[in-house]
């Protein structure tokens, strides 16, 4: 045993296949194909081999989980091994008996992606605006008792609704609300001049959600996350880098992230190739990160190194080319210019400007 | 506010179970876990059908070897609920007056 830390969350990212196109999704393109993903025996293995590492969540997520014929038996496959389970979906395609049977193989919550209450707004996203189905799903999730949460991505097409996102939530029975704003990376980085909103967006929608909070203090949980770009001290992204989540590719690979993939100069182990536990604790790419000893100044002597765990990788790669790098996000990494100057261009641009969707293409 | 008539309830989405490597109660929601001390254990176990709070009270009176007096037992049991209340865990039901 070594002295890698426990992790507590495992993310299974079941397909990458997805009917929206979310502009801000942080999906690999390339990879959505059905013919590569890991087999329902897989994942059930990979389930057990999670808990016994100490694992006690699971959020099934995508792309889009409902396109796995085989959901239900991968909730109770996970059940089996007293996985609390989340199902991370966009509610399309969904109908009340499907809801029903995850329901009956042991589902333990339902988060529901919506990407705007206006369905231009939604459609100018996700390439679709499914306001309808949306709807019926979470009708379908509160008639069942299913624990329903509404998760928003923010941006500046939306930002400006928090108040109708509440109310929404609301009028759906959600117990949380997730207003998370974008981060810019993946397909948000591609997007992000025409994504990131102003200083003074974000800040009017940190008041409307606190303000929220307080009303349903008890009813409603409600969770702000500001963009880092405008923040002055990074995230404390994925709470430390392989510290508490573990995330398995659709195709079986191992990753401390959403993102991690995209650093092209770690290697990356498949659970197909070795148990879970071995790669977790010393599979080379989740030990490039861990603790401070790859720290540069100024993260290094830094105060804030404990809080923060010196950002995200995964940024300092996209914007540097250099992943052991202080995170631009940071007001004192030599290279925060680079966010100074998207962030002056967000105060300016324009609402609704044409974004580069993620589409996902069958396989030829 | 709970009070001792006060009607409480485990939320639906708030499962307890030990945590198989502390061996430590644990009660898991969406994204989140809360470790629970033995006495929260009980309560909480206590709340998985809905009860009045001062059924809860009489029984850890009941259960108690007598280091903490009924007073002080209370006190504890209404402030743990009300934190799960505040963390959206727990489902607390008011008696009509």
């Amino acid at each position: 045993m070594t002295g890698a830390p426990r992790p507590y969350t495992l993310i299974a990212e079941l397909t990458y296949r997805c009917p929206l196109g979310c502009a801000y999704c942080s999906n690999p393109l390339e990879l959505a194909q059905a013919a590569n993903e890991l087999s329902t025996e897989d994942w059930a293995r990979v389930f057990a081999e999670a808990a016994a590492l100490g694992i006690l969540q699971l959020n099934l997520t995508g792309g889009e989980p409902l396109v796995r014929g085989d959901l239900e038996a991968l909730v109770g496959a996970a059940r089996a091994r007293d996985l609390y389970v989340n199902l991370i979906t966009s509610g399309i395609p969904a109908d009340a008996d499907r809801l029903r049977r995850l329901a009956a193989a042991g589902l333990d919550s339902l988060q529901l992606s919506v990407q705007d209450v206006d369905p231009e707004g939604a459609a100018w996203i996700a390439g679709r605006a499914d306001a309808e189905a949306k709807l019926a799903t979470a009708a379908a999730v509160r008639e069942i008792g299913l624990p329903l949460t509404l998760n928003v991505v923010l941006h500046r097409g939306n930002i400006a609704r928090v108040p109708e996102l509440v109310e929404l939530a609301e009028r759906l029975g959600a117990i949380r609300l997730e207003l998370a704003n974008t981060q810019s990376l993946g397909w948000a980085l591609v997007n992000r001049d025409a994504l990131l909103p102003s200083a003074g967006e974000i800040e009017r929608a940190r008041q409307d959600a606190a303000a929220a909070r307080e009303r349903l203090r008890g009813r409603m949980e409600i969770l702000f996350v500001r963009p880092d770009y405008h923040a002055e001290r990074p995230r404390a992204c994925m709470d430390g880098w392989a510290r508490r989540y573990l995330l398995v590719a659709p195709d079986g690979v191992a990753l401390p992230c959403h993102q991690a993939r995209s650093i092209k100069t770690l290697t990356w182990e498949n659970v197909r190739d070795r148990p879970l536990a071995a790669i977790w604790e010393d599979g080379p790419g989740f030990q490039a990160f861990r603790g401070e000893a790859w720290m540069p100044e100024p993260c290094r002597s830094c105060d804030e190194r404990a809080a923060d765990f010196g950002g995200c990788r995964c940024q300092a790669f996209a914007l540097l080319g250099d992943a052991a790098a202080t995170d631009p996000a940071c007001a004192l990494s030599p290279h925060h210019d680079l966010v100074v100057q998207a962030r002056s261009r967000a105060q300016t641009a324009v609402h609704h400007a044409p974004l580069r969707l993620r589409r996902f293409r069958p396989a030829s | 506010m709970i009070h001792l008539d006060t009607r409480v309830c485990l939320a639906r989405h708030a499962r307890l179970r030990d945590d198989p490597r502390t061996g430590k109660p644990i009660l898991l929601a969406p994204e989140r876990g809360l470790e629970l001390n033995p006495t929260g254990a009980r309560i909480a176990r206590l709340c998985g059908e809905e009860r009045p709070v001062a059924d809860i009270v009489e029984r850890l009176v009941g259960e108690s070897d007598g280091s903490a007096g009924r007073a002080q037992i209370e006190v504890e049991v209404l402030a743990f609920l009300r934190a799960l209340e505040e963390r959206g865990l727990l489902v607390a039901r008011q008696t009509p007056s």
